[in-house]
């Protein structure tokens, strides 16, 4: 019969052989022969606790409790040598992988590789620079992640503004100066950085991504926008009107595709209007039948939008646009449904996907 | 907004059609939402008189009803409303009608085997209502067979309109009646003001104890009303709009909330404790039980009113259920006030209330009307609930909002791009409440009318820190320069018709313009395409993605997490694009599409600046290539992924030769099978490699996978050197093969390198052909086979030339290597 102790030294020793045999077990098999020495059927852990019956009763439950601490206690350190292992394992079979990866790679794709494919919104995007390109547009970027006075004040929608409830947007945690950055809302905020950092006259479009914490059938909260923006001495909402009427036929390619132009309000333009274009609603045919359908905003910059950005408004003016890329593939397209734009599933990918090697032309039409 | 036709026509005379009406709305920037004609799904309906009403002999809870729809034909119907009673007049549907509250069409039936020839209404039944405890009761003076959609007035159509921010007044029908009279479509009714007269001081007072809680207030008492249900035309108006009736007190102020976009408050003067109305802003710890059955904690920055006991209402917003007006009020009074609108939207958002007062204040309700809205308000609890009026009692001053600005109608045509008339530009500005204060050929200066707070308004700039002071000035000097007239040459065009104004083609400098993008933007068009072309799917991902996941791709800082993701899936912003293309490759996989290629260009997240947003093209092959009769099927590998990085760099212009590849890449690589693509020591243009086996198991993707990302930012501008003259030498070039064995260690690169330099004026290019190691080679060593182009140049080479020059290049491989030929 074991001796016991009220003191515990036994279950003491017990602890600190069994650290020192899993530190010396450098294998899995070494390590399994210490789990089964401890807690498998004739372990010593289990050897005592056998032994428990045999301890008198008023010391059996403090006993008990002891042993039963101890147990858990080996059982986690066990658990966590053998995970070490496994690591360590892992990583020398990795380390003995050994590529040099120095060579040469392979000179072609491999042989009957499906063909690849551009996203219709690379596609949209590709188009919108050759068709603004023809009437003097440069491409202007911003990141995703700008500061709320780009986003918001600077366009003239201060923080009570109710337009900046319209937008849900996505805040990141506060800067060193107090201020959340936001995920953009709009590409508007290009806008300013570009009157920002470049003297009239401004002739760009700014393709990219927004973002609204908005999900469901119709709204994606990452979306794509492009906008425009021309400052110029003398440009007039007629300008606006033609460069809008030009590029929107060139993009369906319906040379008497209806626009009509409605009147608005945005915070960034005055003027302000919205423009739809013709449809019949039954079938989605574009150009033909009595419906309406809204496809962009815009308007004359407001003057306190060139005033923000430094640009005196009695010098120059003009006009700023917006408009959802993923609108106007799908209408251009007759695409169904927005929510596999995002979703990267290859079926979908190659049905709409464009050949990489026929980029849009003006010579070819886009 | 939503108001009827009929009551649009209250406050204008015209005679055009509805349709002409929704056209002109839209074109004025009163965009048309929706026309519901409710009527129309009930016209069948005819009001009927039950004649006769007995028992079911087979039903209890049944009773057989003799009908008369007006013809005197008397139908039979079962019923089993239990208010169904003879003499009762109620709403009669026959068959072949739809019923729109149950969906259902009529038809002759039996029940219990007593025949029903038609079926009697209940207001649920007509889509009128919950009301579902009998059938329509009607009064006994309805008349017999009359249309009920007419009798009930309910064959005014609803408009239903958005109203832009910036028109606080086009939220009334009074508002929307100007607009459409100023566009031609008839003349404004004015409104008269009643003449009351006060029979009694007021029981309460006003005091305005902080300014920025209220700026303005009148209040009036009214004692002796009998409150109750508001007449039908007022249930009805108020029902057609989707209001719901309470009692006649309230329906009051909101018939002028959207009547005048005046919103009132009504207190019951019993309930409130003291003399005193106070205006002040909230204290800590005081709280709102408000009239939508919630309580607010209201904070120090909520204006309130107050009694003795604490707030009874959030001025502007919503008012306290405690002092609110039931059918027990006898003595009311009305609160007609002028709030600061930035103060409305921080305390409506702060609470998140949406009211029809709200909607109105935040946009600035106009500062002249609180006199006559008050009269109004009174004249009308007058007329639906008798009483006596006391006097009118206010605190603070009416705003002083009298502005002008001025046109020059030059504008219209330099800004608008429109011809307009003078005559026509002022009268336009005219119908819309502006007067003329002056006028000459060239301009004109107009007073704006007082619900105008979008015109030539206060709002304040908020010019960029970097502009100098004399920059910032200027523009500032401009902008409160032209703003208010750019303000008039809006509302001429509005009014008029931005289809009027004729379209101009952009002016370009040339025929053919300079090139859209920069050379930057260029390579990464190129990029997509170079991968497309390469058998990649181009992709578009979201940028964030569940933090867990991120961080098995690098650093998930805390200030790239969202305050408020959209899902707890979607709230890191991601740090490299590999990993969306990953997680898109998992899905493909669980859809039985193992085998894919992903690319997308997209950006990586180190932190929220500008520069810590970077562009990268990134890759991602999942799986095996396809089984084919020329190539065997095979798991992708690491070099699959550097033949993308490669192909990239290759056609954006980068110097191939100098790249150096190294071994360190990031932890969601292979270790021993990914490399980092360098351009010098300190420049990393790329990351390829095989997925770490852990990363690939935490997505659920069981199969082989390899990625890498390109960084187009760090790629540099590409030397536009002109082309020399090609090295066209007249000497045929010699090829010697070499085979080295070398340490397994040692990169194949190294000895390439080695290679080349042996003799720069003769090695004109270097290849690896084989690359072996096995059985037949000592433990830890490979053979490395490599073909050398040698290029004469002076003369073809003789046997002892190629000697030595075959001796340099074993010597040199064996100095960097420690090769040794086999």
């Amino acid at each position: 019969m074991t001796e016991t102790t009220t003191t515990g030294d036994d279950l003491a020793a017990l602890a600190a052989e069994t650290a020192s045999q899993l530190a010396a077990a450098t294998d899995l098999r070494a390590w399994d022969a210490v789990r089964v020495g401890t807690l498998g059927k004739s372990g010593r852990l289990t050897a005592l606790l056998k032994g428990l019956g045999a301890v008198p009763p008023e010391q059996r439950k403090e006993r008990g409790a002891a042993l039963n601490q101890l147990k858990a206690r080996l059982e986690g350190e066990i658990e966590s040598r053998r995970l070490a292992l496994e690591k360590a394992a892992l990583d020398a079979r990795l380390a003995a992988e050994r590529l040099d990866v120095t060579l040469p790679p392979r000179p072609h794709p491999p042989a009957g590789a499906e063909a690849g494919g551009i996203h219709p919104i690379s596609r949209t995007f590709e188009e919108l620079m050759a068709l603004f390109g023809a009437q003097g547009f440069k491409v202007a970027e911003g990141p995703d992640i700008e500061s709320d006075w780009l986003n918001f004040s600077a366009l003239n929608i201060p923080d009570h503004h109710p337009a900046r409830q319209d937008h849900d947007t996505f805040y990141l945690p506060a800067g060193p100066d107090g201020r959340r950055p936001v995920l953009r809302t709009h590409t508007s905020p290009v806008q300013a950085r570009t009157m920002l950092s470049q003297e009239p006259p401004i002739r760009v479009i700014v393709p990219g991504r927004t973002w609204r914490a908005d999900h469901d059938a119709t709204h994606s909260p990452m979306f794509h926008q492009v906008e425009g923006l021309v400052i110029d001495r003398g440009i007039t909402l007629g300008h606006l009107k033609g460069c809008l009427i030009d590029f929107l036929r060139a993009f369906f390619g319906i040379s008497n595709l209806p626009v009509r132009f409605r009147a608005s309000y945005f915070p960034f333009t005055e003027p302000s209007m919205e423009v739809d274009i013709g449809w019949n609603r039954k079938t989605g045919q574009l150009g033909a039948g009595g419906d309406w359908l809204e496809i962009l905003g815009s308007g004359m910059v407001h003057p306190k939008v060139l005033a923000n950005c430094g640009i005196d408004p009695r010098e120059w003016q003009g006009f700023a646009f917006g408009m959802g890329i993923e609108r106007i593939t799908m209408l251009k397209h007759g695409m169904p449904d927005l929510r596999p734009f995002y979703e990267s599933d290859m079926r979908w990918l190659r049905h709409w996907a464009s050949d990489p090697l026929s980029p849009p032309s003006l010579a070819e039409g886009v | 907004m939503k108001f009827t036709l009929s009551w649009l026509k209250a406050h204008l005379e015209t005679e055009a059609s509805l349709d002409e009406i929704l056209t002109v709305l839209n074109r004025i920037g009163l965009e048309v939402e929706g026309v519901e004609d409710r009527g129309a799904a009930l016209a069948a309906f005819r009001i009927a008189k039950v004649v006769e009403a007995t028992q079911h002999p087979n039903a209890d809870r049944l009773r057989a009803l003799k009908v008369d729809p007006g013809d005197g034909n008397l139908l039979s119907v079962v019923c089993g409303a239990p208010n169904a009673r003879a003499g009762m007049k109620g709403v009669v549907a026959l068959p072949g009608a739809f019923i729109p509250g149950t969906g259902i069409t009529l038809k002759k039936g039996e029940i219990r085997g007593m025949a029903s020839e038609a079926m009697m209404l209940s207001a649920r039944e007509m889509g009128l209502g919950e009301d579902h405890s009998g059938i329509v009761d009607l009064p006994a003076d309805a008349p017999l067979g009359e249309s009920y959609v007419r009798w009930a007035g309910l064959d005014d159509p609803v408009i239903e309109i958005s109203v832009t921010p910036n028109r606080g007044d086009a939220l009334s029908v009074q508002g929307v009646a100007r607009d459409l009279a100023a566009a031609g479509l008839g003349r404004l009714k004015p409104l008269e003001r009643p003449a009351i007269t006060p029979a009694y001081p007021s029981p309460l007072r006003w005091e305005i104890a902080d300014e920025r809680a209220c700026d303005y207030v009148l209040g009036r008492a009214i004692r002796g009303v009998r409150n109750g249900p508001s007449p039908k035309w007022l249930q009805d108006l108020l029902v057609a709009i989707g209001q719901r009736p309470i009692n006649a007190l309230v329906d009051v102020t909101n018939l002028y909330t959207y009547g005048l976009g005046r919103p009132l408050h009504v207190f019951d003067v019993a309930k409130v404790k003291g003399s005193t109305l106070t205006m002040r802003m909230a204290r800590e710890g005081e709280s709102l039980a408000a009239l939508n059955g919630k309580s607010y904690a209201l904070t120090p920055e909520d204006g309130i009113i107050a009694d003795e006991t604490g707030p009874e209402a959030l001025g502007g917003i919503i008012g306290g259920a405690p002092t609110g007006c039931d059918e027990t009020t006898t003595e009311v009074f009305i609160e007609c006030a002028l709030f600061d609108p930035v103060r409305i939207a921080l305390s409506g958002r702060r609470h998140d209330i949406r009211t029809d007062a709200r909607a109105r204040f935040e946009r600035g309700v106009d500062p002249a009307l609180p006199r006559l809205g008050l009269e109004l308000a009174t004249w009308t609890i007058m007329e639906l609930c008798g009483g006596e009026p006391s006097e009118v009692v206010a605190a603070g001053e009416e705003p002083r909002w009298q502005r002008s600005a001025t046109l020059r109608f030059e504008r219209l045509a330099g800004l608008g791009g429109a011809d307009v008339p003078a005559d026509e530009a002022v009268g336009i500005l005219e119908r819309l409440g502006f007067t003329v204060q002056a006028r000459d050929a060239a301009r004109v200066t107009v007073a704006v009318p007082s619900w105008r707070n979008d015109i030539a308004g206060a709002g304040a700039l908020d010019q960029h820190p970097s502009l100098s002071p004399e920059r910032a000035r200027a523009a500032a000097e401009g902008c409160a320069e032209v703003e208010p007239e750019a303000d008039l040459v809006e509302e001429v065009l509005r009014i008029r018709g931005l289809d009027q104004v004729p379209p101009v083609s952009l002016p370009v400098a040339g025929i053919v313009p300079p090139p859209a993008l920069t050379p930057k933007q260029s390579r990464a068009v190129l990029a997509r395409r170079v991968l497309a072309a390469r058998g990649m799917l181009d992709c578009v991902s979201f940028g964030f993605m569940e933090a867990k996941v991120a961080a098995r791709f690098g650093e998930t800082p805390a200030v790239l997490r969202l305050e408020n993701p959209i899902a707890a899936d979607l709230d890191q912003m991601r740090p490299t694009p590999v990993a969306s293309l990953l997680l898109a490759a998992s899905r493909n996989a669980a859809r039985g599409w193992p085998d894919v290629a992903l690319s997308e260009l997209g950006a990586a997240y180190r932190d929220p600046t500008p520069e810590g947003q970077l562009a990268v093209a990134a890759g991602v092959r999942a799986g095996h290539t396809p089984r084919h009769w020329a190539e065997p099927s095979r798991p992708f590998d690491a070099m699959d992924a550097k033949g993308d990085v490669l192909a990239v760099l290759a056609a954006l212009g980068v110097p191939m030769a100098a790249l150096q590849v190294t071994a360190d890449a990031p932890g969601f690589y292979h270790p021993g099978r990914s490399g980092v693509v360098r351009q010098g020591p300190k420049t990393v243009l790329a990351t390829f490699g095989e997925i770490h086996p852990q990363v690939r198991g935490a997505l659920d993707l069981s199969g082989p996978a390899v990625g890498f990302e390109v960084f187009l930012d760090a790629i540099p501008e590409p030397k536009r050197r002109k082309r020399g003259a090609p090295d066209l030498p007249a000497f045929q070039p010699l090829r010697r093969d070499f085979a080295f064995l070398v340490d397994a260690t040692v990169p194949s690169e190294a000895v390439l390198r080695a290679a080349r330099g042996a003799d720069k004026a003769l090695v004109t290019d270097v290849a690896l052909f084989d690359c072996y190691a096995g059985d037949k080679l000592p433990e830890g060593k490979v053979s490395l086979a490599i073909q050398v182009t040698l290029q004469p140049r002076e003369a073809t080479l003789t046997d002892a030339e190629i000697e030595t020059v075959a001796a340099k290049i074993v010597a040199a491989v064996g100095k960097a290597t420690g090769a040794v030929l086999r």
